[in-house]
């Protein structure tokens, strides 16, 4: 049985002119020692999903699931007092802006000793010698002198160091990385996401990295699961993705990639992820894809089969037919 | 960090000389003669008149006037009542004890409700007790305060007879008081009860002078405690799995305390302008009394040395939130 199973997860959102459905019937499992990354442009829903799963949404937010299991706990019936025990202790998440993501009045060593007192209860002089032994492990040099640091007196790189040394700080057996490469300089990412691998390496925890970047993706996932407008549209391990992807969409995000552009120029999808106005009839993507027809436009295709990465698509790509006509 | 106290010091020097300047002139604008104004109703003669202008050296160029005051100032001097031909100095620090204990128990008030009021407004955004807390904030802040402390007069004392009307203590105790705050010299006494009754002498004004404060604190915490729970670090903190309680008393709360501070600094100067009134209320033998009772009296060094003194402890406070902003927010803290 897989560490985390989701089934047919949607959210929707209470807006001042009606529901938005920002996640809309996914299913995602993780097994252990497993790195999955989920791909999709900006609003998509990839946030979205695994914030519902953390528990951390907003009120005006609507979570409906038929399944939500996690290390044989169940998530959709648990009371707020049992799940905070899993949160931050098994299952723990990093975000995308290390800068505000740690509290600017406490120094780091404090908001770090603090997780290892909520959740393993450790003395005080246990609690400081393994905040500098998770310091060390993130890489922070100097890691004693650091724990009395503020944040506003560190770069965004250590932030996010210290924002995965508490996260990993109760041995989390999954860690969700939300974009956490995303606002830092391009040689710091590469370290980042080295630190990422490594610790899954050496802790055996699964780690969900929520990216939409694709070179990130080739780099550091082993499957992946592409999102379009809240849904998920294709999901296959990283190599047979990237040779032989089966939806549109992901097609045209692998053409956009400029490591792959053959042309002057490089390809672009155009338009934008639909919105809560504009959400089309028949299938989402529909409206940006090349391949699209009048089916395509009236009815909203199911996932095909497994053999085919779940692609939610009429008209697959990269099929032994295709390939034969 | 000394530096930085002796630079707001010196920062002090300007401000305090446009105060004196203008408690000099403010006195002296108002229509009335204090010479008059002593004569009371009997009158006095033209040579007596003449006498008492140079004795008091309203005679000379007002220019003169005010630097005679001010080498007075800053030699210490206030120089002395009209009335009672003491010194500005000695009455002002008989009276200031009853003052400072009035504000200082209406501050804890306060901010001891101020506080919880705005973080549950904060946390129930948009619900029932939002509504009522902020509704009742917004009506506490708009109420005249003499209104309100005669209603409070007519229910509490009036009907209920639970409060006293005025006062610090009842009139049957009497004791010796060292540090001049009641509630520490009626306990040091040991008469029995003596305590008891200056709490129930205080509890009234307390309430009318804190209630301006409080729904300021209220609505000041309910905004700052808003805007910080949608930051990202509140997200970090339900992440870590804490607990709600956690989350708003400590990880929001004591960013949100940031602009409380301020407003709790300012809120010292609208105290000190609310006691004139409300010790004038509940004839509270403070420096607020003292300084109406003078200014009808038209006692220009009392008015003067007064409003000096008074502008000088806002300093004083203003400068002390500054200090504590360090302590608040370490990003201004000095390295």
């Amino acid at each position: 049985m897989s560490l985390l199973r989701i089934r047919n997860l949607s959210v929707e959102f209470a807006t001042a002119t009606g529901a938005f459905r920002a996640v809309d019937a996914v299913d995602q499992d993780v097994d252990t020692g497993e790195i999955l990354a989920i791909v999709g442009e900006s609003g998509s829903g990839k946030s979205v999903s695994m914030l519902a799963l953390m528990g951390l949404l907003p009120w005006t937010a609507t979570v409906t699931a038929d399944e939500m299991t996690f290390d044989g706990h169940d998530l959709l019936t648990m009371d707020a007092r049992a799940r905070r025990d899993i949160v931050g202790n098994d299952l723990a998440m990093i975000f995308q802006e290390p800068m505000s993501s740690l509290n600017p009045c406490f120094t780091v060593g404090w908001q770090i000793k603090e997780a290892l007192r909520i959740h393993l209860g450790l003395g005080r002089a246990e609690r400081s010698r393994r905040a500098v032994e998770l310091f060390e492990q993130v890489g922070i040099p100097d890691p004693a002198k650091r724990l009395s640091a503020f944040p506003h007196q560190m770069s965004g790189g250590m932030n996010q160091r210290v924002m995965i040394a508490m996260a990993i700080a109760c041995k989390p057996k999954l860690l969700i990385a939300d974009e956490p490469t995303t606002a830092l300089d391009v040689t710091i990412q590469a370290q980042i996401l080295d630190l990422l691998t490594s610790l899954r390496e050496e802790t055996g925890m699964g780690l969900v990295l929520i990216t939409h970047d694709m070179g990130v993706v080739a780099e550091t996932a082993e499957r992946v699961s592409v999102q379009y407008a809240g849904q998920k549209i294709e999901e296959q391990p990283v190599s047979p993705l990237f040779a032989t992807p089966h939806h549109p969409y992901t097609a045209a995000l692998l053409d956009a990639l400029p490591e792959r552009a053959t042309d002057r120029l490089l390809p672009t999808i155009p338009g934008v992820v639909p919105g809560q106005f504009d959400r089309p009839a028949g299938c989402l993507f529909s409206p940006r894809c090349k391949f699209a027809n009048a089916k395509c436009k009236s009815t909203p295709p199911s996932p095909c089969g497994a053999d085919l990465g779940d692609a939610r698509c009429h008209y697959p790509l990269n099929t032994s037919e295709r390939i034969a006509s | 960090m000394l530096n930085y106290v002796l630079s707001r010091l010196l920062t002090f020097v300007p401000t305090f000389i446009g105060v004196t300047l203008i408690s000099f002139a403010f006195i002296r604008v108002l229509p009335g003669d204090p010479i008059i104004v002593m004569a009371g109703e009997r009158g006095l003669t033209q040579e007596r008149y003449a006498e008492l202008e140079q004795q008091f050296g309203f005679d000379r160029p007002i220019v003169v006037q005010f630097w005679e005051y001010l080498t007075g100032v800053l030699h210490g001097d206030l120089g002395n009542s009209f009335v009672t031909k003491k010194p500005v100095w000695d009455e002002f620090f008989a009276l200031f004890p009853a003052t400072l204990e009035l504000s200082i128990c209406a501050m804890i008030f306060a901010v001891a409700l101020g506080l919880p009021a705005g973080v549950i407004a904060a946390v129930n955004r948009g619900k029932l007790y939002d509504r009522t807390l902020m509704s009742t904030a917004l009506v506490g802040y708009s109420m005249p305060i003499f209104w309100w402390a005669l209603l409070l007069i007519i229910v509490f004392s009036g009907n209920l007879q639970w409060t006293p009307v005025s006062g610090r203590i009842d009139l049957i105790y009497y004791f010796p008081d060292p540090t001049g705050f009641m509630l520490i010299d009626s306990l040091a006494s040991g008469q029995k009860g003596a305590f008891a009754s200056a709490v129930r002498h205080l509890i009234l004004p307390t309430i009318v002078l804190g209630t301006i404060p409080l729904a300021v604190i209220a609505r000041q915490t309910r905004s700052a405690m808003l805007e910080v729970l949608g930051e990202d670090y509140i997200r970090t903190a339900r992440a870590k799995g804490l607990s709600p309680g956690r989350i708003n008393g400590i990880h929001a709360l004591r960013n949100a305390l940031i602009p409380v501070i301020t407003v709790i600094g300012l809120s010292v100067g609208t105290l000190l302008a609310g006691a004139i009134l409300t010790e004038t209320i509940f004839s509270w033998p403070g420096i607020g009394k003292w300084m109406v009772d003078s200014i009808f009296r038209r006692d220009y060094p009392v008015v003067q040395g007064g409003l000096l003194l008074i502008a000088v402890m806002v300093m004083v406070v203003n400068l002390t939130v500054d200090m504590l902003y360090g302590v608040i927010n370490p990003k201004i803290r000095k390295r």
